[in-house]
């Protein structure tokens, strides 16, 4: 039953994923923890880490898919909302170290120790409860996003200009979380984490929880953005994006739904940054860095955008060819990357996943164009007594 | 004239782009049920006219009513929309990635907020009537392909499909024969005159062999205001509507 209802908001090859993620965040903590070590099989601690890194860089591509892929919203400030996520869930794991810091404060942050400050800010206030920081965690990008989706929207504010405004918006955070009288760590971030939920964050059991988090997440995250793409909205959001104005005239209310998507998609942003930072143990202003959400862009456009499926395998090959490029020719990552965007946008405008759906849709077409009784085109003789008419443009 | 009884009402309406007067001090009334056709050269402001009742552009100076009370200077798109004004633009835009039962749907009448959106489910009765559309613009048999893959002609088909699902009051039609075969005018000519018979449709065409078929009371603009108004036969042997754009 639980299956027939899936099936009718995922299509087949968003259950796939659903069901091989669910299966991985199984089987990678089982291998790793159950397998002994000698074994072939078995899965290091250091590589469950690593994965479960690319699949929170992958939430975050089905984050900005979902705006870019099937609403024309090309963000290019998403790592924003990634990074706020982080910070959230970096303040709760901060606040868990209590006394076994540096200076053995047990309110107060080292970093706030060794400033002077005398008494937490109010801003810091309630993050050593889990539930509250998990609630921040959609909460603080959700409403970000709102306030400011909001304002361009409603100003119709579109195209290259609101990519710029986006691109802005994490630069102007960059700066501020520079700073440390923001009173988040400054150019250091948060790190040193101790506990999360009272287990230690170094333990390769929690590691495998998290992981297992990440993949559910990440499963839950298909899900959510099948069915919004299912529903009606999901098509009036991929009718925003291929005739705006014929949508506006229609009576939707365009900048609703752009508002209703863009909030949503924050939010599985934030959630994707929480994940990532008890993960990598750090979370500092570098992930506010404009060139990370242009590189959450190349995932989304390497792996295909306006599927669901397709910026999860960009973000992880892509990110897998990092990892390995970084380590074994380091001074040519940034011109693969380069060159690789260059090569996606030239020759798979779908990227991987396009590629095989074009395929598809071709053989589709032809077999449909066999059935239709093709009749030719009857040459138009000019009826008109008019001076030439405005150019149409034909498709 | 009064604003009151008609369907739409524009009286002095004036708009200007950088110092270019688009539309002036135009005028034009159109009663409930009538088609009109609105003829005049490039540059006559017959868009502009469209995008100022439609709610894209606000003019500068003027009155627009519509059905008598509403003023559509105070409201936007998608209000006006809502209100009962369907637009077809001059270059079919549909919805290409989405099949063409998928465009109708999107179009038809209903509620508009993300909220329903999200749970909508279709009825039968919603079904029913995305059928009689899709017979009415004969592309049944296309039903679920892409709109992508239509041709010219029926892109324009499927946009006035979109209308009527659209169920408006008023149908402002912008050139919808332009690319079409003669036996496409033909027929989009039959279909407008059976639309017209339930509700007003403002047509813009260059096309006079098609304005001809409509056999409607004609407009003609120039310089964004009213030329000539009248049958065509009147309208046509007016000296200065053949001077500004029949020419000859």
């Amino acid at each position: 039953m639980i299956t027939q209802w899936l099936f009718t908001h995922v299509d087949r090859r968003g259950a796939f994923a659903i069901a091989l993620l669910v299966a991985i965040a199984f089987f990678v903590p089982v291998l790793n923890l159950l397998v002994p070590e000698t074994s072939a099989l078995h899965v290091p601690t250091y590589l469950v880490s690593l994965l479960g890194k690319y699949l929170t860089y992958a939430l975050l591509a089905v984050a900005l898919d979902l705006v870019w892929g099937f609403c024309g919203i090309l963000s290019l400030g998403h790592g924003a909302f990634f990074a706020l996520g982080g910070y959230a869930m970096g303040m709760y794991l901060m606040r868990q170290i209590g006394p076994r810091g540096v200076y053995a404060n047990p309110v107060l942050p080292d970093f706030m120790v060794f400033l002077n400050w005398k008494e937490l800010p109010w801003f810091w206030y309630g993050f050593d409860n889990f539930w509250f920081a998990a609630l921040m965690v959609v909460l603080v990008p959700g409403i970000l996003a709102f306030g400011f989706g909001w304002l361009a929207f409603r100003s119709r504010v579109t195209g290259v200009y609101l990519s710029i405004i986006t691109q802005a918006l994490t630069y102007a955070l960059l700066l501020a979380f520079f700073r440390n009288d923001m009173g988040f760590g400054g150019n250091n971030g948060l790190t040193d984490f101790k506990d999360i939920l009272g287990f230690n964050v170094q333990a390769g059991t929690t590691r495998s929880a998290l992981f297992a988090a990440t993949a559910l997440f990440l499963a839950l995250a298909v899900f959510l953005a099948s069915f919004i793409i299912r529903s009606k909205l999901g098509k009036v959001l991929v009718g925003v994006r291929d005739a705006e104005s014929r949508m506006r005239f229609l009576g939707y209310r365009v900048e609703r739904y752009k508002l209703f998507v863009w909030t949503i998609s924050a939010m599985l942003a934030g959630i994707a940054g929480a994940l990532y930072v008890p993960q990598v143990g750090i979370i500092n202003p570098s992930e506010f860095e404009p060139a990370n959400s242009i590189e959450a862009v190349i995932w989304v456009a390497v792996g295909g955008r306006g599927t669901i499926i397709g910026p999860i395998l960009g973000a992880v090959l892509v990110n897998f060819g990092k990892t390995y490029f970084t380590a074994a020719f380091p001074e040519i990552w940034l011109f693969a990357l380069g060159a690789l965007f260059i090569l996606v946008t030239l020759f798979l405008p779908k990227g991987i996943l396009g590629l095989y759906g074009s395929w598809q849709a071709r053989r589709a077409t032809r077999a449909a164009l066999k059935d239709d009784d093709a009749q030719p085109p009857l040459v138009k003789q000019s009826s008109r007594l008019v001076p030439a008419p405005e150019p149409q443009a034909a498709e | 004239m009064k604003a009151k009884d008609t369907l739409l009402y524009l009286d002095g309406v004036s708009v200007s782009f950088d110092g270019f007067r688009a539309i002036n001090n135009l005028s034009l009334v159109l009663q409930s049920g009538e088609m009109r056709a609105i003829i005049g050269p490039n540059g006559a402001g017959k868009t502009t006219m469209m995008d100022i009742i439609t709610g894209k552009t606000k003019p500068d100076t003027g009155d627009v009513y519509f059905n008598g009370t509403v003023d559509l200077t105070g409201h936007d798109e998608a209000e006006i929309a809502m209100l009962g004004i369907g637009r077809k633009f001059q270059k079919p835009t549909v919805f290409e990635s989405h099949t063409v039962e998928d465009n109708l749907m999107l179009a038809l009448a209903g509620p508009r907020s993300a909220f329903s959106a999200l749970f909508h489910r279709q009825s039968q009765a919603e079904a029913d009537h995305i059928l009689e559309i899709l017979y009415t613009i004969r592309l049944f048999e296309k039903r679920h392909w892409l709109a992508a893959n239509l041709s010219h002609g029926q892109k324009q088909w499927l946009e006035i499909g979109m209308l009527l699902a659209q169920d408006p009051k008023l149908l402002l039609v912008d050139e919808p024969v332009a690319g079409m075969t003669d036996a496409e005018t033909a027929e989009t000519a039959k279909l407008l005159r059976d639309i017209a018979r339930t509700r007003s449709v403002i047509v813009v065409e260059h096309d006079m062999h098609f304005v001809r078929e409509l056999d409607v009371k004609v407009t003609c603009l120039h310089e964004g205001s009213v030329l000539a108004e009248g049958s065509l036969d009147h309208v046509s042997n007016d000296q200065r509507v053949i001077e500004v754009y029949l020419g000859r």
